[in-house]
Parts: C-alpha cells; structure tokens; sequence
C-alpha cells in the first residue's frame, strides 16, 4: 500500500490516540486488577466479565461530570494543563518503532524527540499545579519540579552512555543492531559495559520517578497531599491527567524495551515482528505495576538523596566505564 | 512517492503557524501581567521558534530547544516563581523614574531591531539546503567540537558564572538569616 505521506501520518496519528486511549483504559482496569490480586482480594468484578467493562462505565462517568474551575484559579492555564500532560505523550509515541515498518517518522534524532516532548510533561503538572490556586497543589507541583529535574540527569547520564553504544539516535537503527540472539540485545552487552544491566535498573528507576509513580508518586501523595496537583480537577480533567500517567507510562516501556530489549526483534533471531514488541513493553509495564503495590512510597528527602548521592555517581561509572572500553576495543 | 495535492500550501501552513505561534508567545511573554502566564508565553515562544528551527533544516536543535527552554528554563523559572509569594505584587504606579526607563528600553530595542533587519537584509547568507547535516551523532559532534567550539566554550563559561553567582548568593543570604 502506497500512501501519500500525510495521510500515512494522519492515519498513524489517529491510530496512535486510539492506543493510548485504550491503553490508558485497561492499564487502569489492570492496574486495579493486579493491585487486587496482590492484596488478596479480588478486584473489579461488577460491570462486565472480570470487571472488563469498569474501565467503560468509569468513562462515562467522568464525562458526565461537570468540569468545574475553582473561583481563584487561573482560568486558561487550568484548562490548558490537562491537554498539555496528553500530547506530548502521544506525540512522542510518533517516533517509536513497533516494528520495521510500523513507525509514524522514521527520524534520525527520535531519541532526542522523545526526551524534548516528555520534558513538557513537567511544565505541564507544574502549571495545572500553580493555576489550582490549592496549597496541596502547589506544594505537589513544587515536588514534581525538584523529583523530575533530580532523575532527568542519571536518566540522560543513561541515554547518553547508550548512545556512546549504539553511535545513533535513530530508534530503528538502535533496534536493527540489536538483531539475532537475545544477548545482543544492549540489556546484555557486557562487552562494552560490564554494568550495563545495572544501567537498565538505573534507567527504570529514572522512569518510575519521571513518570510519578509509586513508590516515587511524590506529586500525588494520596495520604499527604489529597492528589496532589490534580486535586482541584473535576470530571474529565482529572480523567485525562490519569489517562496522561498511564500514557507516559507506555512511552518510558516503549522506550526501554527499544534501548535495551532489542524492540521488535525476537529473541530468538528469527521471527521477529509487532508481538515481540507489545509483549516486552507489556512485561515491563506490568512491573512497574507490580512495584507499585510493593513498595511503599519513599521520603521525600530519601527520594532526592537516592538520585543525587547514588544514581548518579553510578550513572556517571557506567559513562566512564564505557568510554574506556569502547576505547580499548 | 506520490506527490500530494496542495502540499506547498501545507508547508506554509504550518511555516505561518510557526511564526504565529513565535510572535503570539513572545507578546504573552511580554505583556501579561501575570508572571506565570509570562513563563507559559516563553514556553510557547520557544515551541514556535523550535518550529523555525526545523524549517531552516536543523530538527537537532528544534529539539534541543525544546529540551532546553521549555524543559530546563521555564521550569527552573516557575520553580523560582513558587518559592516567592503565591499572590501577584499590585503592577507598580507610573511615576518618572519608570516612564525613564521605559524609554531606555524602548530605545534599545529599536536599536537592536533596526541592526537586526539591517543584518538581514544586507548580510549574505548561505541557503539552509547548503547546511544541512544528516543530523547523525557524528555530524553534530564534529560541527560542536570544530566549527562551533567558540560558542560551545562560551556557553560553558556563562553556566560557571551562573553557578558561581548562585553560590555567592546563597551564601550572602545565609549568612544574613
């Protein structure tokens, strides 16, 4: 099939925010679900089979819900906020590869793309958080600035070691070098970094706590801090912020299954494709919500000090270990 | 590749909307009143001058503008905002002194836009088609490290002085406390 190219991308993009938004839909019915499962109880089990159709009946819900401004808010960047955590989300998933072929553009420098669109992401809580005109909001938006700005250094520290690896930013080329058997994947090049898998712990930890999830969800704080920046949001508001976690959720799998787990190779060497690719993602999406409902939330200060006084003095190990050995061979 | 129907109207499309988007920023920035609506216009200042960025040929630094600008300077500027008062400082009288200054910064800017457009107009630039650069690692190492090391030193030396007038501020501050 031959498309014209800005039809190839208005399809892709359309297909794109259908993903997320059943993405963020059953991420929600899955998270609940599995939280269930890991506290001994059973979960949504009302509306539809296994509670498949909770995620529906809560949409529906939000929607009806009046949207509703607080009186001393800052009108346009309250309403703005929300829409401003969703797109780049969706935008940055434009550049990932699914598969081969399977990729809105194709661009040489989509690494960079992906951590300048999610950079917005951080601005965008903060503004939601300062327009609430809430003192749990604005405590909430000023942890979001400190928590994000602490993990995006050993995060890039990470990127940048990868990329000393791979020589390119094009996120198919990262994944065609990793073809073959599963210890080419970067997850198991010890020859040029014999820490590496320590540099993909230390990449998902960045992403938990870029993305603000538990036991780094600082800025939602249930017990402390009612939720946090999203606490005067009413209706869809809050339901898009919410849809917004779980899309950046999928976009930091996405990209550490294409960084480190090969992307859409198989591990096997032959048979590679689309399913390789959502089975990964999907594997470490489930982990991360595992590590939700294990770990209890972190200090704020031993937050701040894991990223300041460990991940990055290792990060930096990592960086320099693999300049030396890249050197060497 | 079959070529699309009206794609050049397309592309100017979006080239305007770029520019629109620079200017529309740029005057929020400028002219709200509230300071964090300043910050929000500076944010989409340097989305639409990203956009520029693309169109003279260089998406690196589309990119890297948005990183920095809207992820780094904007955020470290609402970050100041919001460890000073929540509420807005009522906008200061009229008085001499302000009217003054306004002029001065009045007069500056007409200068440095006069020169601006004089530099434009007279100045001979090489079309972007001659400068683009496949946009690879290699490539962008190379232009920093040899054709741009100047400005690439430059910038180093501006963030020691931040960094060392931050320090000298801190601790003038502590020290009063």
């Amino acid at each position: 099939m031959d498309f014209p190219e800005p039809i190839r991308l208005l399809a892709f993009l359309l297909g794109m925010m259908a993903f997320v938004a059943v993405n963020a839909a059953y991420l929600v019915w899955a998270e609940r679900k599995g939280a269930g499962r890991f506290q001994r109880r059973p979960g949504p089990t009302e509306v539809g089979w296994a509670g498949l159709l909770q995620p529906v009946a809560d949409g529906i819900k939000l929607i009806s819900k009046q949207v509703i401004v607080p009186p001393g808010a800052d009108p346009i960047l309250f309403r703005v906020a929300p829409l401003l955590v969703m797109a780049p989300a969706m935008m940055t998933l434009a550049v990932i590869p699914f598969s081969e072929t399977l990729v809105g553009r194709d661009i040489n420098v989509g690494l960079v793309f992906v951590f300048a669109f999610g950079a917005i992401n951080v601005m965008a809580i903060m503004m939601g958080g300062w327009a609430s005109r809430n003192k749990y909001a604005i405590i909430s938006a000023a942890r979001v600035v400190s928590q994000d700005v602490a993990y995006e250094i050993p995060m890039l520290l990470v990127v940048i070691t990868l990329l000393m690896v791979t020589g390119t930013m094009n996120l198919n080329e990262i994944v065609q070098q990793q073809a073959g058997w599963f210890w080419h994947w970067n997850l198991f090049r010890l020859d040029v970094n014999p820490l590496m898998p320590v540099t993909f712990i230390i990449f998902f930890i960045c992403m938990l706590a870029e993305t603000n999830r538990a036991p780094f969800d600082m800025a939602e704080a249930e017990s402390e801090l009612v939720a946090g920046a999203f606490t005067e949001y009413a209706g869809m508001g809050f339901g898009v912020f919410f849809m917004a976690e779980y899309a950046n959720i999928v976009v930091g799998c996405s990209l550490a299954t294409v960084l480190f787990l090969g992307g859409w190779q198989s591990p096997f060497g032959v048979g590679s494709g689309v399913i390789w690719f959502l089975l990964k993602m999907y594997a470490l999406v489930f982990t991360v919500i595992w590590v939700r409902w294990t770990f209890p939330r972190t200090q704020f200060y031993s937050l701040l000090n894991l990223s300041w006084k460990i991940l990055i003095p290792i990060s930096m190990v990592t960086l320099v270990l693999t300049c030396i050995l890249l050197k060497l061979t | 590749m079959i070529p699309f129907p009206a794609s050049d109207f397309i592309v100017g499309g979006v080239f305007l909307l770029a520019v629109a988007t620079t200017a529309a920023g740029a005057l929020i920035a400028a002219l709200s009143t509230r300071i964090i609506r300043s910050v929000a216009g500076l944010a989409l200042c340097s989305i639409g001058l990203a956009g520029l960025f693309y169109f003279l040929g260089s998406p690196f630094l589309a990119l890297m503008e948005i990183l920095i600008y809207v992820g780094a300077v904007c955020v470290t500027i609402v970050f100041a905002i919001m460890l000073a008062e929540p509420d807005e400082p009522a906008p200061e009288a009229r008085s001499s002194r302000t009217v003054l200054w306004g002029g001065l910064a009045l007069a500056v800017s007409a200068l440095i836009f006069w020169s601006l457009w004089r530099l434009g107009a007279q100045g001979h630039w090489t079309p972007p088609a001659a400068r683009v650069t496949d946009g690879s690692v290699k490539a962008i190492g190379i232009s920093l490290l040899t054709t741009y090391s100047m400005a690439f030193e430059l910038i180093s030396l501006l963030l020691l002085v931040a960094i060392m007038g931050a320090l000298v501020v801190a601790r003038s501050g502590r020290a009063k406390a």
